[in-house]
C-alpha cells in the first residue's frame, strides 16, 4: 500500500462560538486507506470529516488534503471539493432532478464534461450501485436504501480520490442497511480512500484498515481493527464498544 | 345555496336583519336626504360605447381603464418578479454590503406610506428615465404611423405610452420589495443539506443558487407570488395619483364629468372585485390540482 498521506491534520481545533467541538485533533490518512470513525453522539465525528472537505472551517491547526492546504477563505476550496466526495446521513439528493440528472449535474456544471459523456459516466456508476433501472425516476420515488446508493453514485461520478461518509446508514430501515453497506464494501475493494463515520461494526471489521474512536472532541484511540475490537486501550472505548455491540 | 339557508340559525337571521337595516338606512339617506338620482342605465354606455357616426361599438372610458389596469399589472408583475428575485437573492448574499442594501430598500418601503413612495419613485426615477430615453418623442412618432394595432394591443393609446411606462416602473419598484421577501423566504426554506450537497460536489455559490436552490425555491413561492399578483392589481389603483390612465383614474374622470358618483364607483369596485376574486379562485384551483399531482 502507498504510504503517502492524502489527509494530514495536525492539532486541529474547532470552536462553534464558545463551544469547543474539536480539541487538538491530529490524524493522517494514507492513500487507499479505509478509516472508520466511531464514538458517542456529539463527540465531533461529523465536525471532523466536514472539515476535510471544508464544509466546516477549523479554528486552528493545519489541514492538508490531497496536497491542498485547507483554511478559511482559501481560493482552492472548490478544487479540493472536486477531489473529496461526501455522502450524508440524510442523502441530500436534489429532489427537483431525476436520478440521472442528479448524477450528471456535477460533472457537467463543475467539470464541464459533455452531456453524452456525463450520461455515460452516470449510467456506469448507477450499474455499480445496482440500480440502473431507476435512472429516470425522481428521488422521492425511491426507497431510502436506493436513495443512499444514488447519493454514493453521485459522489462517484465526480471521480474523486477520497470519499467521506457521515453515518450513511443511520437514517435507513434495517432491511436496507445491507444493500448500502454492500456497495460500500465493493467500493473499498476498488482501492478508494474512505473515511467513514459509522456504528456498523460488522462493516468496520470487514473493510477498515484503521479504527478511530472519538469522545468529547478528542481522538481517544487509533488502532487497527483486530486490536481495536479485542483489546481497546482505553476504558471509555471498551464501554462504548460493549454498548453498541450488545445489539 | 339551499343547504346554506338550511343551516341558518336565529343569530344568523338577526345579523342578516341588522345588515339589511343598515344598508336600507344608507340607501334611504342617499335617496331621501341627498336627493340623489340614480342613473344606472347610463353605465353600460361608459363601458362599451356606440359611435353613431361610425355605426360601431368601441371600448369606452371604464373598459379602457380596465384594459390599462390589466396591462400595467401584467408588465409590472413581470418586472417586479425580476427585481424581486434579485432582491431576494441579495438578502441571502454572503456579502454584508449587498445584504444591507437590500434590507435598507425593504425597510424604506415598509416604513414610508405608499402614496409618498409612489411620488418619490415617479419624480426621482421613472420621470428621469423617460426623459433620458426620450420615450415621449419616440412614442409620439409611433402614434403617428398608420398600422399600429399591435402596439395598441399591448400598450393602449400610444400617446400615453410614457405615462404607462412610468406607471409600470413605479408599481414594479413598489411591489419588488414584497416579491423580494417572498423569494427570500423561499430560498431560506430550502434545507441546508441541499446547499451542502451542492457544495460538496464542487459547485460555486452561484451554481449552487442557480441549479439547486432557486429551482426548488421558485416552485415553493408560486402560491404566495400568485397572491402578491392579486395584491398588485389592487395596489395599481395608487398610480392614478401620477395620472396614469388606469381604471381608478378613469373613474375619477367619469365622476367629474357625469356626476354619477355612486354608480361609477360601484361599477369600478365590481370590476376590481371580479378580476381579483376570479383570479384568486383560479389560483386556488390550480394549486389544488398541482398538489393532487405531487
Ligand atoms: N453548526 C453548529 N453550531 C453549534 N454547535 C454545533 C454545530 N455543529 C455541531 N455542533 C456541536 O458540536 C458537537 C459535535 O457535533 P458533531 O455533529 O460533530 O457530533 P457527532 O459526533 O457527529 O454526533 P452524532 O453522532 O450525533 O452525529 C455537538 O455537541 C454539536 O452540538
Ligand atoms: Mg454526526
Amino acid at each position: 500500500m502507498d504510504s503517502q498521506p492524502i489527509i494530514e491534520a495536525r492539532n486541529l481545533d474547532k470552536f462553534f462560538g464558545k463551544f469547543h467541538a474539536l480539541k487538538d485533533v491530529s490524524i493522517s490518512v494514507r492513500q487507499g486507506e479505509r478509516v472508520v470513525v466511531c464514538g458517542p453522539s456529539g463527540s465531533g465525528k461529523s465536525t471532523l470529516i466536514r472539515c476535510f472537505n471544508a464544509l466546516e472551517s477549523h479554528s486552528s491547526g493545519t489541514l492538508v488534503v490531497d496536497g491542498i492546504e485547507v483554511f478559511e477563505g482559501s481560493k482552492d476550496v472548490r478544487k479540493l471539493r472536486q477531489e473529496v466526495g461526501m455522502v450524508f446521513q440524510q442523502f441530500n439528493l436534489f429532489p427537483h432532478l431525476t436520478v440521472l440528472e442528479n448524477l450528471m449535474i456535477g460533472p457537467m456544471k463543475v467539470r464541464k464534461v459533455s452531456r453524452d459523456q456525463a450520461e455515460r459516466t452516470a449510467r456506469t456508476y448507477l450499474d455499480r450501485v445496482h440500480i440502473p433501472e431507476q435512472a429516470e425516476k425522481y428521488p422521492a420515488q425511491l426507497s431510502g436504501g436506493q436513495q443512499q446508493r444514488v447519493a454514493i453514485a453521485r459522489s462517484l461520478c465526480m471521480e474523486t480520490r477520497i470519499m467521506l461518509f457521515d453515518e450513511p446508514t443511520s437514517a435507513l430501515d434495517p432491511e436496507m442497511i445491507n444493500e448500502v453497506l454492500d456497495v460500500m464494501v465493493e467500493l473499498a475493494e476498488t482501492g478508494m480512500t474512505m473515511v467513514v463515520v459509522t456504528h456498523e461494526m460488522g462493516f468496520a471489521r470487514k473493510v477498515a484498515d484503521t479504527m478511530v474512536f472519538m469522545e468529547e472532541g478528542r481522538i481517544v484511540e487509533v488502532a487497527p481493527p483486530d486490536q481495536f475490537f479485542t483489546a481497546p486501550a482505553s476504558d471509555r472505548c471498551r464501554m462504548f464498544l460493549a454498548q453498541i455491540l450488545e445489539h | 345555496m339551499r343547504s346554506f339557508i338550511d343551516r341558518m340559525r336565529w343569530p344568523d337571521y338577526l345579523i342578516v336583519a341588522m345588515l339589511i337595516a343598515f344598508f336600507g338606512y344608507v340607501w334611504f339617506t342617499i335617496e331621501g336626504t341627498l336627493n340623489y338620482k340614480w342613473r344606472w342605465e347610463l353605465i353600460p354606455g361608459y363601458i362599451i360605447g356606440y359611435h353613431t357616426g361610425r355605426e360601431a361599438y368601441f371600448a369606452n372610458i371604464l373598459l379602457q381603464g380596465l384594459a390599462a389596469t390589466i396591462r400595467i399589472s401584467i408588465y409590472a408583475s413581470i418586472l417586479a418578479l425580476v427585481l424581486g428575485t434579485i432582491l431576494g437573492v441579495a438578502r441571502c448574499s454572503q456579502n454584508l454590503t449587498i445584504r444591507m442594501l437590500a434590507r435598507t430598500y425593504l425597510e424604506l418601503l415598509r416604513n414610508i406610506p405608499p402614496v409618498v413612495v409612489v411620488f418619490i419613485f415617479f419624480f426621482f426615477l421613472s420621470q428621469q428615465l423617460i426623459d433620458a430615453l426620450d420615450l415621449a418623442r419616440w412614442s409620439r412618432n409611433i402614434a403617428r404611423q398608420e398600422d399600429i394595432w399591435l402596439w395598441e394591443l399591448f400598450f393602449g393609446d400610444m400617446r400615453r405610452f410614457p405615462s404607462i411606462i412610468s406607471g409600470v416602473i413605479v408599481l414594479a419598484l413598489f411591489e419588488s420589495a414584497f416579491v423580494g421577501e417572498i423569494v427570500r423566504a423561499g430560498i431560506q426554506s430550502i434545507p441546508k443539506g441541499q446547499r451542502e450537497a451542492a457544495r460538496s460536489i464542487g459547485m460555486s455559490r452561484l451554481q449552487e443558487l442557480r441549479y439547486i436552490v432557486l429551482p426548488q425555491a421558485m416552485k415553493r413561492v408560486v402560491p404566495p407570488l400568485a397572491n402578491q399578483f392579486i395584491s398588485l392589481i389592487k395596489d395599481s389603483s395608487i398610480i392614478s395619483l401620477i395620472s396614469v390612465q388606469e381604471l381608478t383614474y378613469k373613474t375619477v374622470e367619469l365622476v367629474a364629468s357625469s356626476r354619477m358618483i355612486f354608480e361609477a364607483w360601484i361599477t369600478t369596485a365590481a370590476f376590481y372585485f371580479v378580476v381579483c376574486f376570479g383570479l384568486s379562485r383560479l389560483f386556488s384551483r390550480l394549486e389544488r390540482r398541482r398538489e393532487g399531482q405531487a
